[in-house]
Order: structure tokens, then C-alpha cells, then sequence
């Protein structure tokens, strides 16, 4: 069998799911090896990497890696491919890994897919395309595959790895030096799981009305241990902070469960959600289009429904 | 200040989109081409650049002779000039391809600064800015929602998961745009007259001095195995509140084992 990179994500020390699926996916194809960039790198990552299948982790962990915009993850990746001729470079399809993905394939001269929402044999990519009108196969036909899978893809199942170390010392060039990252400004809100990777997402859209209210799309969130999410009419109000945007030109979201409360579902919305599993809709207005696409659908005041619908969550608990 | 717009055309989100079933590439001809709607915002901030530092922008268009229609609506928004790569051989071009032409172009014409919208809604791949840096060996300033320049030292705050990050580098640079960044002015009537006779450039893949093997659907590094039109969603349930709305909508949950 033959090796298979896969980029992690992390986030303060902390392996993400989205990395778990990846080596899940992986697996089915070949053998993981997990590649961390910068710094951060623990026993405890080490042990959920290979929990989840890594042969190999190989830790690059400069702090240049994380401190300059994408190029240098570039770069390792790119060093790697040429050391470890692997069959495959997957990442995760994020706004960052997608541009470490098209450097990397102009580096290794390789074809790249961009949101693949599952890969089998031979490296054939599925891919959702149009919002969600038309399936797609692709595969890359010259060079190293380079894949960037979309969170919640792939189920996570452990299965360990032999999860054998190997250091890495890139040398990075001048030119991957070029962008400076000279400050990190954190907006978060709360302890909630990150938007593109949870399993059940809960926006909400123009009709909240005001940033206070979202403590209502908040508290539902909450009894369901779900993300929060918005529309851009509400990130543009200044309801929400605009990295929680789903659409277009916000983040694409895939859950098993996404609950729209005052969208009324413009292409561009739909463009972000209308891959996810199970879709429920509360509106006032029977006419909004995304009850189009809704599994379930309410139409009536969200300030009645969605304190009823909380407080019956909870009390189901 | 030689400041570059790469704006692309693409088919109204509006409509219904296809793959043509010979080549399995994106059917153009049959759609109404619309200005991608970030390639909007990046010609506002090519604009606000031009009008803070001086100097001229110019759009770059690659796409069929329809795209043409594009490249007056950034004039028209106050643009200079345009260049639009057109040539049969470069039609089917994916992402590397595409990156590849645009960058022997931008080689020719020159530039401080290179702008783009941080994601077309036809492709979506949103990695040309990534591209463009590495084949220009340029700094990448992508995902921008504030652009700052300052003599030849450039600022962004570049969008992230958890907020943005503050990024620097100097000039010469590519730099990509979300849509928070600004609101796109929208054309005048003198400006749509004066955009009739603003000098477009018109180049084909010989100008480029490009690998041929590299352009086109022929010397694109994927393909489309096939395809097929997504199954519609079954049409779901909707009820109307009578004051139980909330409890119905927590039975459906309930059904579907989310709590
Ligand atoms: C370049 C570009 C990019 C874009 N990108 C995105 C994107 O990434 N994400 C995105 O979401 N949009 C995007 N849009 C905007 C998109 O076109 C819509 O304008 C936006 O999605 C509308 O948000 P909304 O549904 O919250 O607001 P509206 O369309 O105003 O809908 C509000 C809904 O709330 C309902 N409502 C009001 N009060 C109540 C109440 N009390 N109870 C129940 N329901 C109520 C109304 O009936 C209505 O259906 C983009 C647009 C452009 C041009
Ligand atoms: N054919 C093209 N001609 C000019 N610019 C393009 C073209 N394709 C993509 N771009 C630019 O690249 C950005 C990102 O596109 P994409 O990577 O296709 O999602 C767009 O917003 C445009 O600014």
C-alpha cells in the first residue's frame, strides 16, 4: 500500500475532527501519514493522530510555518512529496487549505480537486457542484493527486496507526517568507464547536432582528450542542461577526442537522448549506424559498417557535 | 500605482447551470454571463487604491468573446483599461491552466498590485490568488477584508476562522477580497458612455508566450470523469405555527434521533 499525506489541522495544540476524517478516508486508500506544521505539537496530538491511523506523523514544528500566509505549508508539503513520492496530498477544504493545495500542485506540477466530498479508488473525487444541483466525478491526471476534502465528508473512526515520528527540518525559501502574519486578532464566541465541523448548525438570518436576539439562535444552539451560524444580512447588520457567515462567501457548511431561523434562503445561502443531511426551516413567510429545501418546515414567528422549540428540547434531555 | 483587477465572467447564479455532455465543461453559451459578484468588490478596491495613490487600473479577462460585456461593466465602474485573453485554445481551462495564462499576461503587462475576488461562484476552487502568488513569486495577500497601502509596504486584515489576521508584505503584490471589504459603487451614466471608448487589448494563446501543453482543456492537470443532476430533496413537511409550532418542530428532531 502507499503512503498519503494528510495536512493537519490544528488549533491551539488541538487536532480538529476534520483531520480525524481525513485519515479515516485515507485509510480506505492507502497508508496516512500525518503532516503537523508549527508549532504545538504534543504526546496528546501524537496519540489522537495515530488513534485515527497515522503510520507516520512527520511534526515540521518552526514557528515560520504558521507565521507567514500559506506559502511555507506549501513548501514542506511540496518537500515531502519529492522525499516520500507519496500516492496522494489531502486537506482539508478550507478557505487556507485550498490555496495550500493550488501552490502545492503548481509547485509539484500535480492537478488539485477542490471540494471533494468523498474519494474512492484511483483517487475519483464526488464533488457537489452548482449548489448542490449537479454530482460530479473528477481526478487528477497529471502529477500527485492533491485533494481537499470538505469537512464532514467522512465519518471519524479510529482504527491506530503505527504512528511512527519523523522530524522535519524544511529550509524554508526567502520568497514562502513574504507575507508576515504580525498579529492574531481572536473574535470567538463561546465554547461552541466550529462552525464548518459541527454536526448540527443553527443560523439565523434577518428576522432575529437584532444582535441581542441572537441570544435566542444561541440558547437553541446551545440545547443542541450545536454551531452557531448567520446570514450575511446578519453578519452586514453587525448582528454576528462575519467568520460565522454561511454561503457564498461565507463558510460551506455540510451537518447532519442545519436549522435556518429567519433566512429566507438566497442563492448565495443555499450555495453554503444545501449539502446538509437534513434541513429545518423556521420563516413567517410560507413563500421564503429555502422551505423549498427544507425537510422540515415552521412557518410562523420565530420569537413563539424558537423558545418552544428550546425549551422542548430540553425538556426531552 | 499599476494596479491590476482579474475579473471573470460567469454564468448568472440566478440561472440554471449545466455541463455540456461532449466536453463535460461548464456551458457557457447557453447563459446569461454576469460579472462574478466579488470580482465587483475587487474592482471597488482597485478603484479606492487607484483614487488614494494614483495611478491606472486595469482588468484582466480571460473568457470567450461574451466576457467582453464584463470587461465594460468594470470600465464602466471607472477602470482604465482592459486586456481580455481570448483564443478557442484556452477555453476548458481549469484552475492551474487558468493561473498559468493569467500570469504570462500579468508578466507582460506589469503590476504594483494584483487584485481579485476570493472565490468565483461558477468553479468556486477560490485558489487563484493562492496561484498567482506562487507563479509570480509574489507575496500572497488573500482573503482580504481591508486593504492598507503605505508607500510600497502593504497591510490586510485577512479573514480567519476565529477573526483575521493583521499581514504585511511590500509591493508587488496579489490580493484577494471578500466581500466585507467595501460596497461596490455602481456605475454612472458618464461612466458607462466613457467606458465605450476605454482601449481594450485583445490576446490570444501566441501572445502569452506560453506552453501550449499547458492551456486548455487539453492541457488542463484534471478532468471530469462524469456527471449526473442531483436527485431534487424529496419535498419535506411544513406545517404552520398554531402555537405548537415549536413542540412539532422538536417531535421531527425527536424522530430523527437529534435529541
Ligand atoms: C457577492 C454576494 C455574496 C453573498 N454571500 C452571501 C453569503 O455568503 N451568505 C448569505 O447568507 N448571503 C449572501 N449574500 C446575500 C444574499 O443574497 C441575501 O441577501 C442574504 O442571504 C439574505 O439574508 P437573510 O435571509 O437573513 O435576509 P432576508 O432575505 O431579508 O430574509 C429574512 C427572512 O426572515 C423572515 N422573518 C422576518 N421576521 C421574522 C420573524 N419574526 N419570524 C420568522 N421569520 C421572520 C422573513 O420572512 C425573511 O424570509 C450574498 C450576496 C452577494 C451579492
Ligand atoms: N478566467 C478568469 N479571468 C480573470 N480572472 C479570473 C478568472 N478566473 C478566476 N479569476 C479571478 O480569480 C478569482 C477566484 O476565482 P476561483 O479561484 O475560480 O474561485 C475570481 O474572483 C477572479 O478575480
Amino acid at each position: 500500500m502507499s503512503e498519503i499525506l494528510v495536512l493537519v489541522e490544528h488549533v491551539d495544540g488541538d487536532v480538529k475532527k476534520v483531520t480525524l476524517e481525513l485519515l479515516t478516508l485515507a485509510r480506505s486508500l492507502g497508508e496516512p501519514s500525518a503532516v503537523w506544521a508549527g508549532p504545538g505539537y504534543s504526546d496528546a496530538a501524537k496519540a489522537k493522530l495515530t488513534e485515527y491511523g497515522a503510520d507516520k506523523i512527520y511534526v515540521a514544528g518552526s514557528a515560520d510555518l504558521a507565521d507567514y500566509v500559506v506559502a511555507p505549508k506549501a513548501e514542506l508539503l511540496a518537500s515531502l512529496v519529492g522525499s516520500a513520492s507519496p500516492a496522494a496530498v489531502l486537506v482539508a477544504a478550507t478557505a487556507e487549505g485550498k490555496e495550500i493545495a493550488g501552490r502545492l500542485a503548481i509547485k509539484t506540477d500535480s492537478g488539485v480537486i477542490t471540494d471533494a466530498v468523498g474519494l474512492v479508488e484511483g483517487f475519483v473525487a464526488d464533488q457537489s457542484i452548482f449548489g448542490g444541483g449537479v454530482n460530479v466525478h473528477s481526478r487528477v491526471t497529471k502529477g500527485t493527486p492533491i485533494v481537499a476534502v470538505r469537512p464532514n465528508s467522512t465519518a471519524p473512526v479510529a482504527s491506530a496507526g503505527a504512528g511512527a515520528e519523523e522530524t522535519v527540518d524544511v529550509e524554508l525559501s526567502d520568497l514562502a517568507k513574504t507575507a508576515h502574519v504580525v498579529e492574531r486578532v481572536k473574535q470567538e464566541k463561546g465554547a461552541r464547536p466550529e462552525l464548518t465541523e459541527a454536526a448540527i448548525v443553527v443560523s439565523g438570518g434577518r428576522g432575529v432582528g437584532s444582535g441581542d436576539n441572537f441570544a435566542l439562535i444561541e440558547k437553541l444552539a446551545d440545547s443542541l450542542g450545536a454551531a452557531v451560524g448567520a446570514s450575511r444580512a446578519a453578519t452586514d447588520a453587525g448582528w454576528y461577526p462575519h467568520q460565522f457567515q454561511v454561503g457564498q462567501t461565507g463558510k460551506t457548511v455540510s451537518p447532519q442537522l442545519y436549522v435556518a431561523v429567519g433566512i429566507s434562503g438566497a442563492i448565495q445561502h443555499r450555495a453554503g448549506m444545501q449539502t446538509s443531511k437534513t434541513i429545518v426551516v423556521v420563516n413567517k413567510d410560507a413563500e421564503a424559498p429555502l422551505f423549498e429545501i427544507a425537510d422540515f418546515g415552521v412557518v410562523g414567528d420565530l420569537f413563539q417557535v424558537v423558545p418552544q422549540l428550546t425549551e422542548e428540547i430540553a425538556k426531552r434531555k | 500605482m499599476n494596479i491590476v483587477v482579474c475579473v471573470k465572467q460567469v454564468p448568472d447564479t440566478a440561472t440554471e447551470r449545466k455541463l455540456r455532455s461532449d466536453d463535460k465543461t461548464l456551458d457557457r453559451d447557453a447563459v446569461d454571463g454576469v460579472i462574478n459578484e466579488l470580482d465587483e468588490y475587487a474592482v471597488e478596491e482597485a478603484l479606492r487604491l487607484k483614487e488614494a495613490h494614483g495611478g491606472e487600473v486595469t482588468v484582466l479577462t480571460m473568457g470567450p468573446a461574451k466576457a467582453a460585456d464584463t470587461i465594460r461593466k468594470a470600465l464602466a465602474m471607472g477602470a482604465d483599461k482592459a486586456v481580455h485573453l481570448v483564443d478557442d485554445a484556452l477555453a476548458g481551462s481549469d484552475a492551474l491552466s487558468t493561473s498559468y495564462a493569467l500570469a504570462q499576461a500579468l508578466g507582460r503587462v506589469g503590476f504594483d498590485v494584483v487584485v481579485l475576488g476570493s472565490e468565483s461562484t461558477d468553479a468556486r476552487t477560490g485558489v487563484l490568488a493562492a496561484m498567482l502568488a506562487e507563479r509570480l513569486g509574489v507575496p500572497q495577500l488573500s482573503q482580504a477584508r481591508k486593504v492598507e497601502v503605505n508607500g510600497s509596504a502593504v497591510t490586510i486584515e485577512r479573514v480567519t476562522d476565529y477573526g483575521y489576521d493583521r499581514v504585511e508584505a511590500s509591493l508587488p503584490a496579489v490580493v484577494s477580497v471578500v466581500e466585507k471589504i467595501n460596497e461596490p459603487r455602481y456605475p454612472s451614466f458618464k461612466g458607462i458612455m466613457a467606458a465605450k471608448k476605454k482601449p481594450v487589448e485583445t490576446l490570444g494563446a501566441a501572445d502569452l508566450e506560453a506552453d501550449a501543453g499547458q492551456l486548455g482543456l487539453a492541457g488542463a492537470w484534471s478532468e471530469v470523469v462524469d456527471f449526473a443532476v442531483a436527485p431534487p430533496r424529496a419535498a419535506g413537511t411544513v406545517v404552520k405555527d398554531e402555537g405548537d409550532g415549536g413542540a412539532k418542530a422538536a417531535e421531527f428532531l425527536a424522530s430523527k434521533k437529534f435529541i
